[in-house]
């Protein structure tokens, strides 16, 4: 057993033992920073295969983005946590039998048929990044466009959902100020001119 | 020596614990999303061990594509859990039953 081995074995267990966290954590925030402990620890571990990037942009878009998000709507909602909490235990033998039998039968699969294939060996100045960009906006520009477009939905959908409007807001509604014509704001008025001031003074003396 | 096979259970195990988890927390919408991005990891790291075994960079951009959507998928949710909580002043999934479907 070398040390990468070691080493794997190390964070695949925190990583499982993080998992099991999640799912088992009283506190929905306790929840939320076991999750942060399993991305970071899966981050490392793809660093083990090599996959630098992609560890790089799991720590940022997972730690950084998704978990914080979670962080906040559980911090801005005022739920009932001991009331969901109820009966929690109730179905961890089926749970149990459920995700045992998957893990069992996908384990046994998986140990007959892979064990034979080699790793692939980089040179020293391989780059992870370039490789990864390179395909990205040659082979998969197509599928990195949509990405960008569904990125794009979710943030106009995500804003649109949480849209409130309070009603003692005094606000203009720029559709209205457009459609506005100068028949409904003018009057005009006809009426007789004025005369002019010296000559109305001449009058009165006179 | 670590081989795939490595890889591939510790996926298929972290797979498993999410599903426990969709099992034990039946009720709280918020851990439910937690499991589920549990799932998409444990999916994610058996696409970077192939990539990684196989030689095959396009693994690795699936991946790539796979955050984009969990990310867009969990704002997503999040907003809908928002807007159900200001409405109902609930996020238990069993009081969720106004369509009596």
């Amino acid at each position: 057993m070398n040390f990468e081995t070691v080493i794997f074995y190390i964070f695949a267990a925190i990583l499982l033992l993080s998992a099991a966290r999640v799912v088992t954590a009283k506190s929905p925030i306790h929840a939320a920073l076991s999750l942060v402990l399993a991305f970071f620890t899966a981050a490392a571990i793809w660093l083990l295969l090599e996959a630098e990037f992609l560890a790089i942009t799991l720590v940022l878009v997972y730690v950084g983005a998704v978990t914080v998000l979670f962080l906040f709507v559980v911090m801005t909602l005022d739920f009932n946590v001991e009331k969901m909490r109820q009966g929690f235990w109730r179905h961890l033998p089926a749970a149990l039998v459920a995700g045992g039998i998957m893990a069992a039968e996908m384990v046994l699969v998986l140990r007959t048929r892979t064990d034979n294939v080699a790793p692939r060996n980089f040179d020293v100045h391989y780059s992870n990044t370039k490789e990864l960009g390179r395909l990205l906006y040659t082979d998969y520009v197509y599928p990195f466009e949509l990405a960008a477009v569904l990125l794009l939905v979710a943030i106009i959908a995500a804003i649109a959902l949480t849209l409130r409007r309070r009603k003692d807001t005094k606000y203009i509604d720029p559709a209205d100020q457009v459609k506005v014509r100068r028949e409904d704001r003018l009057r005009l008025v006809s009426m007789p001119a004025e005369k002019p001031a010296r000559a109305a003074a001449e009058k009165t003396e006179g | 020596m670590l081989t795939l096979s490595h890889y591939l259970t510790l996926g298929a195990l972290l797979f498993a614990i999410a599903v426990v988890g969709i099992f034990l927390n039946r009720r709280n919408i918020i851990v439910l999303l937690m499991a589920i991005e549990l799932m998409l990891l444990a999916v994610n790291m058996n696409f970077i061990a192939f990539s990684h075994y196989m030689g095959d960079a396009a693994g690795q951009v699936f991946v790539f594509f796979i955050l984009t959507v969990a990310a867009a998928e969990a704002a997503i949710g999040l907003a809908i859990l928002m807007a159900l909580f200001r409405n109902l002043s609930t996020v238990n999934v069993e009081d969720l039953d106004s369509l009596k479907g």
